[in-house]
């Protein structure tokens, strides 16, 4: 960029212009180098020092299932075809949002110093923290695929359609609420506590624990209120993708237990993340010129 | 000639919130007291420097000075006025951005090197002149955590000062390094003022700055006060008037001063 000749003026061809680091969530993919690193740097953190490592990856969501499948299919005695795929296809889901949601929160308090030393976009930590999560559905796949395999699970197209549809929302909405969050928790540290305790919904607020069959006799077919929730859906939708092809009937299963409509619904919901994310960066570059002074 | 870096009217406004909490402040409300006073931490201020210059920014304690180094930085904006600078920036505000405690020193050096605007190529290409210059032996590859201070900030210290930058800025950081580091960093930082680098050095050392620095801005409360050559901006500060300005007990001086600041 500059050439540099002993004791003389150094030439510098670049423009005059202001040195705060132009923003925006494009602006973080374009220095992905950076954010690669601090993905990397928050996984390899987390098992530095663990006897096990990358084990716990893999234990942390075989012990949740466990857990669930005790309380509902063994002590409740809920009869539901192949519960524990049913459980875990939801359980990877839920875990992905309430993780990119939660940490992504937290994530420019928690890195505030590299936030008050360098201008580097700041939406770069919230993002980051997502990929974190993401990484960490790879374990739970992994398991669910093994599961499945093992119940002769036959996989379709729509089924593995439905199932990226799925994450993708999850995706678009976690980044969307941990931009939106982690700028306001700067200025009030409560929002971190809010968050935590909105996510604690999430389990219940999803067709996991209970079939999605049950909500439709209770409320006898008035589901869209129920189905509004993108949690639900990506859900149903991850369901359809993994947990369909492992019952007996899936065509029975896809019209008793799925709602109608569920494409329509996970690209309405898609579309809606979409645009909350769009506002969630308009919210952010209006905050962000005093995240600085108030960390 | 061109300019490097052009500060034009520029105001910096903080808030000083004097209560925390829901309770203090309804609290404080009731009684009618103020519950945040806003106040400015740099006014009206205007400055060029041309590429290749040494700036020393001197002024009290919380004249502002640091605040200045931000916006020029890029870490704040200004409220008012604007700030341009030329090229990349770099500098010893921003030393161990990004250092993980669990992560090892070979790990964080790749992080805070990429924080600072290097490429994956760049970093491997001085990878070993940073470990030298930072002098921290075999405890490359464990934890950072376990660092001595000292170590910690030499590890920062040596990546800031190897990114391929077009203005450097200093604020005082490197209270902790050892005698023959600081002489080090000092040699490093001649070295970079030679190399037709702008300079901007914060530093309450009169020593120092004039060794280092070709001219001097003072901000006093916010304001600049003056701006000029070393001597008299010295004089200005009335830093030596007890010893009035001879030069001979400044260089003597200037290492006891070295080591609390550079
Ligand atoms: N984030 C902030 N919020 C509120 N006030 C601030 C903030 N940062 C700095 N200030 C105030 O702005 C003024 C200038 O601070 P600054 O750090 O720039 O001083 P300084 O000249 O660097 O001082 P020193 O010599 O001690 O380093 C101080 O009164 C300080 O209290
Ligand atoms: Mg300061």
């Amino acid at each position: 960029m500059s050439t540099e000749p002993e004791g003389e003026t150094r030439v510098v061809d670049a423009p005059l212009a202001s040195p705060a680091a132009t923003t925006g969530l494009f602006e973080v993919f374009r220095r992905r180098y950076l954010l690669r690193l601090l993905v990397r740097r928050e996984i390899s953190a987390r098992y530095q020092g663990s006897f096990l490592g990358l084990f716990w990856s893999y234990l942390q969501p075989a012990s949740r299932l466990a857990m669930y499948y005790f309380v509902i299919a063994v002590i409740l005695d809920r009869n539901i075809e192949n519960f524990a795929i049913h459980l875990f296809a939801g359980l990877v889901m839920v875990h992905f949002f309430t993780e990119s949601f939660g940490a992504g929160t937290r994530s420019i308090v928690q890195n505030k110093a590299i936030v008050k030393k360098m201008a580097i976009p700041r939406e770069m930590f919230p993002v980051a923290s997502m990929l974190v999560s993401a990484y960490h559905v790879i374990p739970g796949m992994v398991l669910l695929s093994g599961f499945c395999v093992a119940s002769g699970w036959r996989p379709d197209p729509m089924g593995l359609l439905a199932g990226l549809l799925g994450f993708v929302l999850v995706a678009v909405l976690g980044t969307a609420l941990a931009v939106l969050f982690s700028a306001a928790n700067v200025f009030f540290r409560d929002f971190s506590n809010v968050v935590q305790t909105l996510t604690q919904f999430t389990t219940f607020s999803v067709p996991m624990i209970y079939p999605y069959s049950m909500v439709d006799d209770r409320f006898g077919g008035h589901t869209t209120l129920y189905l509004l929730n993108p949690m639900a859906d990506a859900v149903l939708l991850f369901q359809r993708a993994f947990w369909v092809g492992t019952t007996k009937n899936p065509e029975e299963t896809i019209s008793e237990d799925l709602p109608h409509h569920l494409f329509t619904w996970g690209i309405g919901q898609l579309a809606a993340a979409l645009v909350l994310l769009v506002i969630a960066q308009y919210v952010f570059s209006k905050l962000e010129n005093r995240i600085p002074e108030r960390l | 000639m061109s300019e490097s870096i052009v500060v034009e009217n520029v105001q910096k406004e903080f808030k000083i919130r004097f209560h925390r909490t829901i309770k203090q402040m309804s609290v404080a409300a009731a009684r009618g007291q103020e519950l945040s006073q806003t106040f400015n931490a740099l006014e009206d201020v205007s400055f060029a420097v041309e590429q290749g210059e040494s700036i020393g920014l001197m002024g009290l304690n919380g004249s502002g000075k640091s605040t200045l180094l931000k916006l020029i930085n890029g870490i704040m904006r200004p409220d008012q006025g604007k700030v341009l600078t030329r090229g990349r920036i770099s500098g010893l505000i921003a030393t161990g951005a990004g250092f993980h405690p669990q992560l090892s020193g070979r790990e964080n050096i790749f992080l805070n090197a990429a924080v600072l605007g290097m490429s994956d190529a760049e970093t491997r290409r001085k990878f070993d002149d940073i470990v030298e210059f930072a002098d921290v032996g075999r405890h490359l590859d464990s934890a950072v955590g376990h660092y001595s201070s000292g170590m910690f900030s030499r590890l920062g210290f040596s990546v800031a000062i190897h990114v391929d930058c077009d203005i450097f800025l200093a604020d005082e950081v490197l209270a902790v390094g050892d005698k023959p580091f600081k002489r080090k960093c000092l040699e490093r930082m001649q070295e970079i003022r030679k190399s037709g680098r702008t300079l901007f050095y914060v530093s309450h050392a009169a020593g120092s700055v004039r060794k280092m620095c070709d001219r001097v801005l003072v901000l006093e409360k916010g304001r600049l006060t003056y701006d000029g050559p070393v001597g008299p901006g010295i004089k200005h500060l009335k830093y030596d008037d007890a010893k009035g300005s001879g030069s001979q007990t400044d260089e003597e001086q200037s290492d006891d001063e070295l080591g609390n600041d550079i």
